[in-house]
Order: structure tokens, then sequence, then C-alpha cells
């Protein structure tokens, strides 16, 4: 019970409440940050003695708390303290049942920590370093792994963007209703993005990736915990664990990116799928749809088609369109073309798609996708013009090995047999 | 006599293990179960899916649905049913039933992610 397995995932589960208290106590995330840190080395040496405490994040905030003030109080042992501010016993049961009734602000203490990680000053890729250094409490080390960068440099930008926010006004006081919400929402984003920042990659680095995608589910669940009747959270959870459920089937054995169409589906994790839909069910009984919950419900089209030829296209549209109209923008129209192509086939698909050309021609997938449409048409010049632009946007070598696969394709087609199968 | 045996166990502890150390537990669970169910005796084994998907229905008039799990401490568990439904709402009909039949207290409606059917003779 008290191997160092447990002590482990008992740290990690209780780190966001113990450091997001702490927060609250000093108003100081590097304060904070280090009373934690106290409190963890002090926990391996008791528990493995003493047996786990009932409450590991009580006992986490309890003594991280005392030991800091420990601390302040021997920096300054020139100032003597005033008696009612000297630290009490650890197993002092006053201090206990005082923590236990702090477990009210907790809710509050969680979302204060995730929300200072998402300040609007910083860069989406600060957001998730801090966030995954701060509340995931992954090492700087793991981080820079994560990201493909040196950790020096990972330790800069993770200082940098603390200096950032250790600027910036961080309201203490408890949140009113419509704060709470507009946290809410910066925080779900931020959760979003760090999924993203796994599902993306590809190749070597969708390895070391993976666990960004199980820490947002994480923190995703932690959310829907803290706000149970949120549509939004259960749509965003259920969108994170639709698409993870994928995880298996969506790289061959090259670590070459295998196509929604062409995955093995037997490899997809029916648990995750199951509690996706289940959260769905959930969400939808709130008749106040959104976009995580728009796209979850396309997830979960995907997840209940057993075979490519079952999948409902017509009601995937019908969701794009949906989300659309709640949230324009050229990326969901781009991936509504891909469902247009399959319902009215693809020349009504890239008619959709040719007035998105001048916002989106920086980006890799407008190409692949204008190509493989303009391949379906035949116009076989025109899509390897496409081709050609995609590999030169391409993000990884496995995207740009994806299109050569499809440019490979097109010069077979273009010996003799010029044509003949490129419609389909 | 047939005993059920109920499992606790901090859900954020359990979610924070690795796929690798979960697996490890189901593999030792599955030995000690195995045994059970040689000797005609392992009734259903269910592995519930976490809290975040469970609705509750209270049964006051009209009955209540609330998002969450049941959180109240000061009813206690008497019962449960494992009932085979296309979603959550059909569930939901089915515990309105049998709330419309035993009112008061609620009925915590989990889906459920693993389901051993169990071998027991009765």
């Amino acid at each position: 019970m008290t191997d160092a397995a447990w002590i482990d995932a008992a740290l990690t589960s209780a780190r966001p409440q113990a450091v997001g208290a702490l927060l609250r106590y000093f108003r100081d995330l590097d304060i904070a940050e280090e009373a934690f840190q106290n409190a963890c080395l002090r926990a391996l040496n008791s528990w493995p003695q003493h047996g786990p405490p009932r409450d590991p994040a009580a006992w986490l905030i309890m003594v991280g708390r005392n030991v800091a003030i420990d601390e302040v109080r021997r920096n300054r042992r020139q100032q003597p303290l005033p008696e009612d501010e000297a630290i009490s016993d650890l197993g002092d049961a006053e201090d206990a049942l005082a923590e236990r009734l702090d477990g009210s602000h907790y809710r509050d203490d969680i979302l204060r920590l995730l929300f200072i990680c998402c300040h609007p000053d910083l860069p989406a890729t600060q957001q998730i370093a801090l966030a995954l250094r701060v509340v995931s409490g992954l090492t700087v080390k793991q981080i820079a792994r994560a990201f493909l960068v040196s950790e020096a440099a990972m330790e800069q930008r993770i200082t940098r963007a603390k200096a950032r926010v250790a600027g910036a006004e961080v309201p203490f006081e408890t949140p009113g209703a419509v704060e709470r919400s507009e946290r809410l929402a910066a925080v779900a984003a931020m959760v979003y993005l760090i999924f993203n920042e796994g599902y993306s990659a590809s190749g070597d680095a969708a390895a070391t990736r993976a666990p960004l995608c199980e820490e947002a589910i994480r923190l995703a669940r932690l959310l829907l915990r803290l706000f149970q009747s949120e549509p939004e959270i259960m749509g965003l959870t259920a969108l994170l664990l639709l698409q993870h459920a994928r995880a298996a089937a969506r790289f061959d054995a090259e670590g070459a990116l295998v196509l929604l169409d062409d995955q093995d589906r037997s490899l997809w994790n029916q648990k995750m799928i199951a509690e996706g839909l289940a959260l769905i069910d959930k969400a939808v009984r709130h008749r106040r749809g959104g976009p995580y919950q728009i796209q979850a419900a396309i997830a979960a089209l995907h997840a209940g088609a057993t075979r490519p030829e079952e999948t409902d296209w017509r009601q995937i549209d019908l969701l794009y369109g949906a989300l659309e109209a709640i949230q324009p923008s050229p990326v969901v129209t781009l991936n509504r073309a891909v469902a247009v192509s399959k319902v009215r086939g693809p020349q009504a698909a890239l008619e959709l798609i040719e007035p998105l050309a001048p916002r989106l021609s920086n980006y890799f997938h407008f190409f692949g996708v204008r190509g493989a449409f303009l391949m379906q048409l035949g116009r076989n010049d025109e899509a390897r013009v496409a081709f050609d632009r995609a590999i030169a946007l391409a993000n990884s070598s496995a995207e740009a090995a994806h299109i050569r696969m499809h440019l490979d394709r097109l010069m077979r087609d273009s010996q003799p047999h010029n044509s003949k199968s490129s419609r389909k | 006599m047939l005993y059920a045996i109920l499992c606790y166990h901090d859900e954020d502890v359990v979610g924070s293990w690795t796929s690798e150390q979960d697996a490890a537990v189901m593999n030792r669970l599955a030995v000690v179960q195995d045994k059970l169910a040689r000797e005609g005796r392992l009734g259903p084994v269910a592995r519930l899916l976490p809290t975040t998907s469970a609705t509750t229905l209270r049964k006051d008039d009209p009955p209540v649905v609330i998002d969450g799990p049941y959180a109240e401490t000061k009813e206690q568990l008497l019962g449960f049913y494992v009932v085979d439904c296309r979603n959550l709402d059909e569930a939901l009909d089915v515990a309105r039933d049998l709330g419309a039949a035993n009112p008061g207290g609620a009925y915590e409606i989990r889906p459920v992610g693993v389901l051993n059917p169990g071998s027991v003779k009765t």
C-alpha cells in the first residue's frame, strides 16, 4: 500500500489541489511550488513509515504551509513573530479540521491555478508548458522532451512565463458566477491545447508526446468533477476521450500517419469510446450545445462506425455546419468539405474550399485536402501542384510522407492508364 | 450465502495510474477472479466508468435528475441493478419506473465499463 508507485500516484493526483491551496495562502507561485516540493519530500519519508494519510492533499497542504512559514520565519529571524503565528504541530487536530473546512475553496483554488497558466499575454506554447509544470507537475526535462527542445530552453521558457504571470494581477478573491465561467472557458481551451500538442505529434515524437494527451484527459476529468453540470466540459472530456481512443491505430509500424478510413478499427479503445459516448449522453440532456459538444458528436459518429463505409457523413456535414454557425473558421469549413465530398462529391467540396484559399495559403491541410479533391476529379496536374505545396508546408516528416504517397499514386496514374481509376 | 463486495478507492489516484499500472492491477485481480470462477463461486463483476459519467435520479415527487454521482452520506447503499439500455435517457426511464414503484432515496446511474457475468450457481 505504501509502495513507491502508490505514493507517486497519490502525490500526482493531490498536486493541483495542494498547489492551488498553497497559492491561495502565499499568493506567490514559486513559494507555493516550493512548499509543495518540500511537503512531497517529507511525504516520501513519512508515509512509508507511518502509513498514508487519510487525505493526502490535506496532509500536503498542511505540511507545505508549515514548512514555508518556518522558512519565512528563519529568513526574518531578527523580527520576532507574534505568538499566534507560531506553527502548530503537524499532528494538530485543529489544524486538520481547519484544512478540511478550507476544502470548500478547493474548486476555485484549482481553477485559479489553471487560470493563471492561460494568461492572455502568454503565447500558447508557454501556457501549455506552464500548466504542465505547475499543475501537472511534469519535470522540465519531461516537458522539454515533449516539445523537442533542450532542457535549458524549456527552463527559460517556463521561467519567462512565470515572470509574466507574477507581474499580472491575479484576483485571489472568490470569483463571481460570470467570472468563474469565463475562467472555465479559458482553462478548457488550454486543456484542449495540451491535448492537441500530444495528438498532432507524429513519427518519433508521437510516443514521447502521447502522455500529453493522457494528462489533458486527466485535467478534463478533474474540471468535470469540479463543474459537474457544465455540458461543454462534458463535451470537452468526451472529445478528448473519443480522439485518444484511436491512438493505437493512428500510426503504422514505421510511424507514418494512418488516415481514419485506413485505420484498423479493432485497435480503437472501446472503453474510452464508451466513456466518451456516456458523457455526450449527459451533455445532450442540457440542451445547451457548444463547440466541444459538437466536435465530440462528430468524433462519436466516427467511433460508432465499425467500417468506414458506415460513417454517417450526412450527419457529420450537418454538425460541421452547426459548428461553422457558432464558431466560424476556415479550418472548420475545410473539415466540413471532407464530409461534403463524401455526401455530394468532390466538385461540391472543392467549390466550398476555394474561397478559403487566401486565408489558408500557408496551411498544410488545405493543400492536402485540395489536392485530394482535385485528384478525385481527375485534374491530376492541378492536384500535383497542390500536393507539392502541401509538402513544402508539412509540419512533420510523417505529413510529408503521407502526401508523397498521393503523389506516387498520381505518377502511377499518369502512366499509360492515365486517369482511368482516379475517379472513384 | 451470496456476498456482494463493493469496491471503494480514491478515484484521483486510480485515474493517475498509467495504463501499464492499471493493466498490472487488472491482471492481479484476474488471478483471484479466475480461481473463484473455476470453483463456480464468482457472480457478476463490474468495473464502472468514472464518477464523472454518473447521473443521479433523486426519487422525489417529481423525480429530479442531477449530474454527477450520489454524494449524500445520510442514505446507505441497499442494492443495485445492471440493465442493458441504448443510452442514458433509456436508463433514466428505467430508474423512473423503479422509483415510481419505490419512492424515496435516490438512484445513481453509472455506465458499466467492463462486465464479467460470472458463473455462480444459485
